[in-house]
Order: C-alpha cells, then structure tokens, then sequence
C-alpha cells in the first residue's frame, strides 16, 4: 500500500494530496481486501465441489455464499492479522482464541439451514465474525461470550460493521438465553464437553444445532444436532472434508 | 579469568591430573537440565514438540565438535581459560535461553500456514542449543587437552551424566521445575569453582567468590519468572473464564498437577453424556497434568440424583448388564469413574492411580469435597502402575475400567502417537481379561474420532487377546456402544447372554446411544441416534471378526493393527499411503486427519539430518589445516563410520532397553531413571577401564573384547530377558531395580569402551580429529533417538537391539587406525 501512497504524493502536489490520501489510502485498502474476500469466496466454493460428496450437495446455499462475500473479515481480525484475514485459515485473535477458517465458518453456517425469520443463539462469540455472517441472513442473532474483553471488542466490531440485528452478552452460555428462547438454530462455537441439555431445550422442534469439535485452531468434526418435531433428539457426525473412510474404493 | 590464570608450573600439575571432578559435575547438569528441560516444555508446549525441540537442541554437542574442528589448536593453547569462559557461558544461558524461549510466540498448529513460525522454531532451537554447545565443548576441549587419559575423562563424563539423571528425578521431587532450572545454573556455577580449583588455578578464591556473587541475580531471576504456558493449553483456555483461580499445586517428576476451582462458572465435565440428560454435572475441581489433561474430583454432597450424570456416559454400560460387586479401575485419577462405581451399588472398589500426589489430593486435600470417596471403606486407593497391579495380585474382579484417561484435543491430533502405553497392547488386554471373574466385564472407553480409528483398533486389540487366549468365538464376548463423543467396548469373560442383550438395547435407547456390535445384531439397529454417512462402526466390527480380519486391517486408511509390548504404539495410526489423499485435503479442514505426532518425528529426523550433514561436512575443511606435523593418516571415512555407528549403537540399545526394563519395572518414570543411570554409571566405569587397553596401544583389542561382550550379553538377553522377568515378576519392587541394575552392568559396562578407546587412538595418532569425532558422535546420538523411536513404531523394539548389535559388529571393521605411519606435514 505504501508506496502507492508514494506516488500519488508525488503526481499530486502535498496540499492536495493531505486530504486525499487519508480516504484515498482507506479506499484502496478496502478494495484490496473487496478483491481478496471476492477470491476466497470462490476458493470456498471450490472447496465444497471438492467436498460434495460428504456434503451431500453441489454447493452451497446462494445466501451463504453471499454473506460469506460481504462480511468484511478483515475488520474481526487483529492489526497485526489483516494482512492474513482473507486466506482460507483460522487466525489467532488474542486471549488464547480463534476466528474460524472461512471454509468451516461457511460449511457451518449452511449447515444450520438460516432462513430470513430465524432467530439463532450462538454460544462463544469470539471475534463475532460467525454471528455477523449469520446476522446478513436471519432475523436476529443472539450471542453469548465467556471471555469479556472479547465479547467487549465484538460489540463494537458488530456496531461498526452495522450488523445492528445482534445482541451481544457476556457470559455463561450454558443455560442459553431464556428470555428469546426458543431458537431455530444455535451454534455452540466454544468447546463443550458435552451438550449442554438447556440448549437442546430452548432448540425449537425441527430446528439444529452445529457443534464443532477440535482444537482451536483445528476442526475435527462438525456435530450437527437435529430435533424433530416430536421432540426427539439425533446428532449427525460429519467430516468437513471430501475423505473417504475405511478402506477407500467406497 | 584471564591470561595471567596459565603459568608453567599449573601446565605441568594439570598436564598429569584432568579436571576429572568438573567433567563429572558438569556432564551431571547438562544431562540433569535435558531432562528438565523436556519437563519444563511438556508444560508450556506439547509432548512431542517438547521432545522435537530438546532433540534439536542436543545438537548443540554436534555443533561443538565443528566449531572446535576450526577452533581447538587456539583454544588448547590458552586451556584453563577456554574451559572457564565456557563453563561461565554454560553456567549463564542455561536459564535465559529456556525463559526466553519459552516467550516466543511459537504455536505449532500454525506451522503449516505461518511463514513466522518455523522462524520462530529456529529461533527456539538456537537459544536452547547454546548451553549444551558450551558444554559440550568444555568437555571435548578436555578429551583433547588430556589426550592420554580420555577414557578416564570420558568415564567421568558418563558417570557424571548417570548420576545427573538421578539428581533430576530426586531434586524434581522437592523443586518445583522453575526452581529446579534455577538450581541446576546454580550447579553450573559450582563447576566452574570446582574447576578452579582442581586446576589449581592461582586466582581459585576469586573465582570461587565471582561464582557465588553471580548466585545473586540467577536466584534472583529464577525467583520472579514464571511459566508461560502456550494460550492454546487446556488450563490456559480454563482460566480464562471468570472467577477460575488455581487453589493448588503439587509438581513431581510425574508432572505438574495444578488444581483449578471455577465458581461463577462450574467446569461440567462429562465427556460423552448422553443428549437425553436433563441434569448438569454437579461441581468439580479440575486437575490439570502438565497444564492440559484435565481430570476432575466431582463434588459429593450425598444426594444421589446430582450424580445423576454418571449414569449418562457410556461408561456405565456394565452396570445395567449385571451387578459388578468387584471392580477394579484403571487409572483412577480425580476419582470419577470409582464414584460412578460406587454409585451403581460396587462393594469393593479398588483405585489405581500411578501419580501419589493425584491420590493425595483427592484423599487428604480435597477429601471433604470430594464426600471422601478414596476413604469409603469400601473402596481402596491403590498408587501403582495398572499393569504392575494386575500383575502382582491375583484378586479377580467382575468388572475392570480401563478410564478414559487422554484428554480428546490430544488425542484426535495424535499427540500421543509416539508416547509409548503399555495400557492398550494385546497383552495387556489379556493381562486384564485374566483377571476377571467368571462372567465378569473388561471396559474400554475411548474417545469417538471420524474417521474411526482407536476405537476400532481397540477392538482389533481386544480379538487379538481374545484369540491368544484361546477363545474360539470371539465375536460372542464382544459388545461395542457409542455415543457422539465416545465409544465403549465391552470384552466379557463368557458369551454375552441373551438377557445381557436386551439391557444393553434398554441402556442405549433413552439414552440415545447406537449399538455397533453384540452377539446377534440386526442391521435395523444401526445408525439410530448418532447419523454417520454408513454404519461404520459395525461394518469394521463385523470385518474385524470375520475371515477378512486381517485384509481389512491392511486396506484401512488408518493402522488400527493390535498393538504389542514389543511396539507399543496404540495411538499411533498413521500410515504413509494416507499421507497423499489427506494432504491434497489440507486447505478444506483436511489438516486434522494428518496424525501429527508421527509426522512431527519424521520433521525432527528430517531436520537433524539436515543439521546433522552440515554439522559434520563443514569441519572437512579445517581439519587438514589443523593437522599437525607428525599425524598418521587415518581414512575419515572410517572415523565417520565408526563413530556415527556408535552414537546409534549406543542409544538404541538404551532407549530398547529402557522400554524392556519399563515392562519389568511397572513404572515409566522409576525405569527409566534407573536404567538411563544404569547406562551411563557403568558405562563410565567401562570407560575407566578401558584406560588400560591405552598403555600398549591395545585400542583394537580393546574394542574387539568390548563388541564380543556386548553382542553376547545382547543377544542373550533377547532370548532370556522375558522369561527372566516373568520368574521374577513378583518380587518387591527394590530387589527388582536391584536386578534390573545387576543385568543392566554388563552389558553397559562394555558399551563403554569402544567410544574412549577409538578416541584414544586418534588422540595418538591424528590428535586434530577429536572433536570431528566427538560432534560426528553428538549427531548420532540426536539421530539415534529419533530411530529408534521410528524403527521400534514399524518393527518393535526386538529389531531396534538388532540392529543396534549389528552396528556394534560394524564398529570391529571400521575401527579408525592409522594407514602406515606415514607422516604428513
């Protein structure tokens, strides 16, 4: 960036250039980051061609793609990260914690079936990157974080972005959040031992919960819990990627 | 420490009389501060990448012999002064370079992404090599110093080093790991005192004074550092969380037990709990090991129904088939497996627990909380290894748990890969199935990994036992449940009964567990609550104890073959013809399917090969301008040969025995302590002895007598070591280690020769290859660990003492002499 900044200095004369380069500088970053994000979106949608067979679908929803490609990552990652926000890998963002791969935050996002009048909890709020991609495609987004400060720093990254349909709180996520309950999709981003019961109670009859399991950094597998309109409760175990079990030739 | 420290009168005392004192102390401490080192990273970092980075670091001993292949004719010229400056420099970068390398922000899941961490890796293996390069060149500047008397220099070095490996073990009992490393820069300053003094240096008093005003700001700084442990560590994660304090600690060699209590926001740790529970665990105190790990003492207040959870895993499946009045658990920990006995009605439990200060918290410390569930007349705490128990009695049970001990993170990573268990081996499980009571149940909980893999090679373990066991019909003792998160197998002393059959249907259904094996399964079973894309638990389970058995095992993408004492490598499931496929996959949430562990051996093999290469190359060139008129020719490539074979011979052949002897003696820290000590102190002593093979230039002999012993004593006990310690399996534990130290003599008696002994011959003959020779050994030595960890994963530890008696062979014909007497200017 920097030495374009330089020449444009250089061709334009300091006075006016002073009030140029300010918006000038910004607006050449975001449009960087526009092209990158625009490149990733389709790395992902590689990706799920490559990952069809697990997924059992061509692609994915057209409104996951599309927030996918409008959420600005970049704003949810550290300073010192950005340069790395639009490569298809989780990113450290401070206090031991993660933002998701792009490709896994979308798998899950897809996975929860989000319609335009869904109301969705999400337990670990992080950077408040998933609940922003969920924010372009429901109603309301309900977050709950442990951690404050990040919980903090999500807000006001939430706010900026205008992603005004969400509510963010800070604290324990494991009785849910009673007062908006019940919910057509929770996603349980912090690890869980196991699932908590309240949030199966506050799921709605046919809604579903995504649960990743793994490391920080890495997703071993993605748990999808189903609760049919009778009540009952199955969880679906899933790989994310296009890996054929057992002893291949399937 | 100057010039002025060398007169003419200190040549001719020292030239008789080697600083055989501070090679002893320091060699101690250097192999006294690897070990720690190794603890102090398992707690910051992970297991492996601990032991990666020390396997680097060690490379500083190879790093030595090049530099001093350029340096050593400079340096002798001035001895005392170079032995000082580099026991001084030893003494101060042990400290700082573990504290500063323990700041850099290395997290290995970045690796394969983020250019700044192999950057930082390097940086990491740099500081940490330093000590060991001082060290190390202390010691050779003395081999080459004292030339005549090298096996009496080599032999304190070993000794020195046995005894060191002892020190650690004992001092980590008292210190916890930071005091220890503040102790053992302490020692490192000692040595240079000793040194002064045994080389009578004039200035001896000031430097002994210099040395105890340097204590000052070691102690000082050992005092007000912390512990950076990794932000990605399980304990890290926890005490993120509000209100999460740790309220104890206790630290062993074993390990670091940190104990955390959370209040605002209860731990729950109830791994597997079915989704059908309503309730959610009662409180728990969370036992970090090593800052990951996590076991938990569950509070109990008495009222039954908040322990309600218990019966929620699948863990409690042999409760609802029978009545188990006897049972006995496996690896106890805080205790929540004995209380989910004890709650289903168990009359007598015993609790094995190897760590005595995991006991101790939950019977003493924490007993009030805890409803003193380890002093419950019923139940008995026993602190022993789970193997050695169920050898050493002969009580039966009609249930034995084997707990769920491996926290999931570090399993589904294959963190623990190369950690060698000798819980999950076909033996073992016949061990444990021969101890069961009529009709009475083996329990193996496991964690439930997609693609299936330990759970399925648990039961590959389980037929095998089964089958050396005589059992003709295997797939009648059988029964394999699963949750979403873990899978228990059952292995049942008779044929599951009809009756068993239809609890165990009621157990899975309200509580929404699938069924994956029993005796008469109906494929309308399958699959019911937990979805996979196929029903692949019970498809494997159905090859596995079909006539495609073995087949099926080689075409599985995963190795899930038994595990044996020999390779004792249960969770270790990589296999090479995977690598492409999950590798192709990596940028699409691929990368977990990579079993890290194995490849983070094959990283360490490739990097210290790399080093290695260069380490031994580089001195090429010096070593001609460093030749002194006089010196014999003698074929460097013999020289390369021969020292390299030893440092591989020499290892493998510890490290195989270390894992024999940990067989013998039930406990993997006590073994090998007394077997690396073992080791080394006889070694030395052989070292010493070879001294006398020095006087008529007998070195040849020398060897030859030593290789002869080694390869007998070797081979011998190949054939008789199992029989020998099953006779003597019984026997207390002190008269064991007794024999283990007896049988260990020997062998590690002649092992010591043939290094001192080639030495001595170029020290005669080519005195400017030492230290090409001694880094040449230093690099084998790093190199040696990491195969035979490698070879003992694909063939087993009977190949690894194999091969480590051919090389021994190999050593007679490469033996380094010189070519005519031909001299060279």
């Amino acid at each position: 960036m920097k030495p374009c900044c330089h020449s444009r200095l250089c061709l334009l004369g300091i006075s006016f250039v002073l009030c140029v380069v300010s918006s000038a500088a910004g607006a050449i970053g975001e449009q960087e980051f526009d092209r990158q994000r625009a490149a990733l979106v389709k790395v992902i949608e590689q990706d799920v061609r490559d990952t069809s067979l697990y997924l059992d679908k061509e692609a994915l929803d057209p409104r996951v793609m599309q927030a996918m490609g409008k959420v600005r990552r970049h704003v949810f990652v550290p300073e010192y990260e950005r340069r790395l926000a639009y490569r298809n890998h989780p990113l450290p963002i401070g206090h031991g914690q993660t933002i998701s791969q792009p490709y896994i935050v979308a798998i899950m996002t897809d996975m929860l079936k989000p319609r335009p009048d869904h109301k969705v909890l999400e337990v670990g709020t992080g950077s408040g990157y998933q609940a922003a991609v969920l924010a372009e495609l429901v109603k309301r987004v309900y977050t709950i974080e442990i951690i404050e400060p990040l919980g903090e720093r999500a807000r006001t990254t939430l706010l900026q972005t205008g992603h005004n349909n969400v509510e963010v709180r800070i604290g324990d996520g494991y009785y849910g959040w009673k007062e908006h309950a019940p919910f057509d999709a929770i996603v349980v981003t912090a690890a869980a031992g196991h699932i908590p019961p309240p949030l199966i109670q506050q799921l709605k009859p046919g809604g579903r919960m995504v649960i990743p399991v793994g490391s920080r950094f890495m997703t071993q597998q993605l748990v999808l819990v189903e609760k049919s309109y009778e009540g009952e409760v199955t969880t679906r175990q899933m790989l994310p990627v296009r890996f054929v079990p057992l002893t291949g030739g399937h | 420490m100057s010039a002025t420290l060398r007169t003419s009168a200190d040549e001719q005392r020292t030239e008789s009389r080697p600083p055989l004192l501070t090679i002893g102390l320091l060699s101690a401490t250097a192999l006294a501060y690897e070990i720690l080192l190794m603890r102090l990273f398992s707690i910051v970092q992970w297991h492996h990448f601990a032991y990666m980075i020390i396997s680097l670091a060690l490379l500083g001993y190879g790093a030595s012999g090049t530099f001093l292949a350029f340096a050593q004719s400079r340096l002798l010229r001035n001895y005392p002064l170079a032995l000082f400056v580099n026991l001084t420099l030893f003494a101060l970068a042990a400290m700082p370079g573990f504290l500063l390398a323990q700041q850099l922000p290395f997290n290995p899941e970045q690796l394969l992404w983020d250019l700044r961490q192999p950057l930082t890796l390097m940086l990491v293996y740099m500081l940490l090599m330093l000590p060991f390069f001082f060290a190390a060149n202390a010691i050779a500047l003395t081999l080459a110093r004292y030339r005549h008397a090298i096996p009496h220099v080599y032999g304190f070095d070993l000794v020195g080093a046995g005894l060191g490996a002892l020190a650690i073990v004992a001092l980590l009992f008292v210190l916890f790991p930071l005091a220890a490393l503040t102790a053992i820069s302490v020692l490192g300053l000692v040595c240079i005192a000793v040194a002064a003094w045994e080389l009578q240096t004039p200035k001896r008093r000031k430097i002994a004074f210099a040395c105890a005003l340097m204590t000052v700001p070691i102690i000082w700084q050992g005092t007000t550092s912390q512990l950076e442990v990794s932000a990605y560590k399980d304990l890290s994660q926890t005490l993120r969380v509000a209100g999460t304090r740790i309220i104890a600690e206790r630290s062993s060699p074993l390990g670091l037990l940190q104990v955390v209590e959370s209040p605002q926001v209860p731990l729950r740790h109830a791994p597997g709990m079915s989704v059908t529970a309503k309730r959610e665990p009662p409180a728990q105190l969370g036992i970090f090991s090593d800052a990951g790990g996590m076991s938990t003492i569950v509070q109990d207040t008495g009222e039954p129904q908040a322990l309600s959870y218990l019966d929620q895993l699948t863990s409690a499946l042999p409760y609802h088939l029978a009545e188990p009045r006897r049972v006995l658990i496996l690896g106890a920990g805080g205790g929540m497996d004995v209380l989910q006995a004890h709650r289903a009605g168990a009359q007598l439990i015993d609790a094995v627990e190897l760590n005595p200060q995991l006991v101790a918290l939950v019977r003493n410390d924490y007993a009030e909380f805890a409803g003193g569930i380890y002093n419950h007349p019923g139940i008995r705490a026993h602190v022993a290894e789970a193997r050695g128990y169920v050898l050493d009695r002969d009580d039966r049970y009609d249930l034995i748990q084997l707990a769920l001990l491996d926290s999931f993170s570090a399993s589904a990573t294959g963190l623990y890969a190369l950690s060698e268990s000798y819980l999950y081996t076909t033996e073992a499980l016949q061990a444990f199935t021969d101890r069961l009571s009529d009709n009475g149940y083996l329990a193996i909980t496991r964690w439930i990994k997609l693609p299936p893999r330990d759970t399925l090679k648990i039961l590959a373990t389980a037929i095998a036992a089964l089958e050396a066991a005589g059992v003709e019909a295997p797939e009648k003792r059988l029964a394999l449940i699963r949750g979403w998160q873990t899978s228990t197998l059952l292995i049942k002393n008779g044929d599951i009964a009809a009756s068993e059959v239809k609890a165990l249907q009621v157990f899975c259904k309200t509580r929404a567990f699938d069924v994956a094996w029993y005796p008469g399964i109906k494929s309308g079973e399958l699959n019911r609550y937990n979805i996979l894309k196929a029903p692949w638990y019970h498809e494997a389970a159905k090859a596995l104890l079909g006539p495609e058995h073995e087949a099926f095992v080689e075409r599985y993408k995963f190795d899930i073959a038994p595990a044996s004492d020999d390779r004792p490598y249960f969770f270790n499931f990589f296999k090479w013809s995977t690598l492409p496929e999950i590798w192709r996959l990596r940028g699409q949430g691929g990368i977990p399917l990579i079993e890290a562990g194995y490849l983070v051996l094959i990283a360490t093999l490739a990097q210290a090969l790399l080093a290695s290469a260069l380490l031994i190359v580089l001195p090429l060139f010096a070593i001609k301008r460093a030749a002194q008129p006089g010196e014999a020719y003698i074929s460097r490539v013999r020289v390369l040969a021969y020292f390299a074979a030893i440092g591989l011979g020499f290892l493998f052949l510890e490290i195989a025995f270390i894992q024999k002897f940990m067989l013998f003696l039930h406990h993997p820290l006590y073994a090998a302590a007394v077997v690396l000590a073992g080791f080394l102190v006889f070694a030395g002593l052989g070292s010493q002895r070879a001294q006398r093979y020095t006087q008529h230039e007998r070195y040849q002999r020398g060897v030859r007598f030593a290789v002869a012993g080694i390869v007998a004593i070797g081979g011998v006990y190949l054939l008789l070591l199992d029989p020998l310690f099953a006779l003597f399996m019984s026997w207390p534990t002190a008269a064991k280690v007794a024999l283990s130290v007896l049988l260990i003599a020997p062998l590690a008696f002649c092992m010591g020769m043939p290094f001192p002994l080639a030495l001595s011959s170029l020290g005669e003959h080519a005195a400017s290859l030492i230290p090409w020779a001694w880094g040449v050994n230093g690099c084998a030595s790093v190199l040696s660990a990491v195969l035979a960890t490698l070879l003992a994963v694909h063939f087993g530890f009977t190949v690894v003492v194999l091969l480590a008696l051919l090389l021994y062979l190999f050593v007679v014909m490469v033996f380094p002499a010189p070519i005519g007497s031909v001299a060279r200017t």
